[in-house]
């Protein structure tokens, strides 16, 4: 039935960075973490995936904690969705990040699903990824041997490709808080709120400076083989005054920089479609003067 | 199969010393040991129908790995009750109806109370979105709604008089 495998539950990042150390090079054990476990016990039980030992993330207390300072967003790789709706700085200091949650599976998963999960597991379905995107997010890789920073842009290198390393760990996800005339939203298009795979999830991001858009980021998830911007869209925004006509045309570009596929939820047609109603309507919501200044 | 390892969990209000395989889920191991209150019924995260608390959270059993939880306190449907009476989410289920199989029941009322710890005097809306794991086949959810906002209304006319 289900799949075998050793658990471990370190207590210290540096004992989980030597397990996962030692288990690399020819002929190691497959070790893998253990975060939330709501992709990875799923895999594991459907044999989809498989493994010798699993390091269990759960005990790191230097893994936990949200930071804020200056401006400057930090969540370790133990914070979960719930942690996100809990945390009362959150719904400024991340928008759209917030909204995903809101809407991300149901309660239980939400509980023990952590957001440096749902990153590492590669879907371009992954509901965090998009509002991550927007905001210009970038993650800590830890192996024994220090820590990199990597711009969250350049993670995914292909479906279900990136460029962590087995022996490293995402210990740390940090982005800025949008500034005062910015607006960052997010939009899950699915069969119903809760509990739903995503069939397009747009997150844009929009800051203004007299009158002319200065920032505009367009992340597009489910409609390509990674979540990934509309750097040619954004483009066409910044610098300008967002006009319903520039707001259409960068919305049938953004449609261009997607390459959907048909499975069961949808059919690439009707992705294509949304991606463009959704990136109009999400840039005229941000395009407030409410919000970004008039 | 791989060795068996001792997690020491505290079971409704019991100390147990339980020994597990490294992949035994929470589910299992309950049901291995007679909480049959915990339900089994997707095992992928789906219906809810083995939800549990983990320190005052609501998780899926069937996705948590026992051997990831020494130390913590887990709650079932059965550790809610109070002595010979029913815990007020129970009351309220058996009230309206919101019971017919009772296959989501335990889950539901385990979500219920998660939510409930957090948000004593929830909207419709936060019950949506703390429900939307569990799954229902009878009821059409409406009777559980009124359950949930009945027993949150006795919760908070329990906690003014105390
Ligand atoms: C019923 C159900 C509903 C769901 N709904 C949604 C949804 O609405 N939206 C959505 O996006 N997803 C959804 N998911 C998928 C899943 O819950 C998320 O992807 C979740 O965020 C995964 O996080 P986790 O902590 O559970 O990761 P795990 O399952 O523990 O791990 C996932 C992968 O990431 C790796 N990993 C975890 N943490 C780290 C780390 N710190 N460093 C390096 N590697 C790491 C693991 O080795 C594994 O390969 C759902 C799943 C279920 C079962
Ligand atoms: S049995 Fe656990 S969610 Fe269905
Ligand atoms: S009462 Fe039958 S499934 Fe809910």
């Amino acid at each position: 039935m289900f799949a075998e495998f050793d658990l471990v539950m370190p207590s210290g990042l540096d004992e989980a960075l030597d397990i996962l150390a030692e288990a690399g090079g020819d002929g190691g054990l497959d070790v893998l973490p253990l975060a939330g476990g709501t992709n990875l016990v799923v895999d594991l039980r459907a044999r989809r995936v498989s493994a010798d030992k699993l390091v269990g993330l759960g005990r790191i207390a230097a893994l936990r904690g949200i930071e804020r300072s200056n401006g400057r967003v930090a969540i370790g790789a133990g914070t979960t969705l719930s942690d996100i709706l809990r945390d009362p700085g959150m719904a400024e200091a991340a928008p759209s990040l917030v909204e995903s949650a809101r809407v991300f599976a149901g309660q239980m998963v939400r509980n023990t699903a952590t957001v440096a999960g749902n990153v590492c597991c590669g879907s371009p379905a992954a509901d965090t990824v998009p509002p991550l995107l927007s905001l210009d997010a970038e993650l800590t890789l830890t192996g024994r041997d220090g820590s990199r920073v990597v711009p969250l842009a350049d993670f995914f290198l292909g479906y279900q490709k990136d460029q962590r390393r087995p022996d490293e760990l995402v210990t740390k996800i940090a982005w800025d808080a949008p500034k005062p005339n910015s607006a960052n939203l997010f939009y899950k298009l699915a069969r119903r709120k809760g509990d739903a795979i995503t069939v397009v999830g747009i997150a844009v991001t929009v800051a203004a400076e007299a009158g002319k858009c200065t920032t505009a980021r367009i992340a597009l998830g489910a409609v390509a083989p990674v979540v990934k911007r509309a750097r040619e869209a954004e483009a066409m925004l910044e610098g300008e005054a967002l006009t319903p006509e520039l707001i259409e045309v960068a919305a049938r570009q953004a449609v261009e920089e997607s390459s959907p596929i048909d499975d069961v939820r949808a059919s690439a047609d009707y992705r294509r479609h949304s991606v463009h109603a959704l990136t109009r309507r999400l840039l005229t919501q941000a395009w407030d003067p409410a919000t970004v200044g008039g | 199969m791989r060795e068996t390892e001792t997690t020491t969990l505290e079971i409704n209000g019991r100390t147990r010393e339980i020994a597990a395989p490294p992949n035994q889920t929470l589910l299992e191991t309950l049901r291995e040991h007679g909480y049959f209150e915990v339900k089994s019924g997707c095992e992928k995260g789906d219906c809810g129908a083995c939800a549990v608390l983990v320190d005052g959270e609501a998780v899926d059993s069937c996705l948590t790995l026992t051997g990831t939880l020494e130390g913590r306190a887990i709650t079932t449907v059965a550790g809610l009750k109070r002595g010979e009476e029913l815990h007020p989410l129970q009351a309220a289920f058996v009230k309206f109806g919101s019971i017919q199989c009772g296959y989501c029941t335990p889950g539901l009322i385990m979500a219920a109370q998660s939510l409930l710890n957090e948000t004593p005097e929830p909207s419709d809306e936060d019950i949506r979105l703390a429900l939307s794991g569990n799954l229902c086949r009878c009821t059409g959810y409406t009777k559980v709604f009124d359950a949930v906002q009945e027993a949150a209304r006795v919760l908070r006319e329990e906690e003014s008089a105390s």
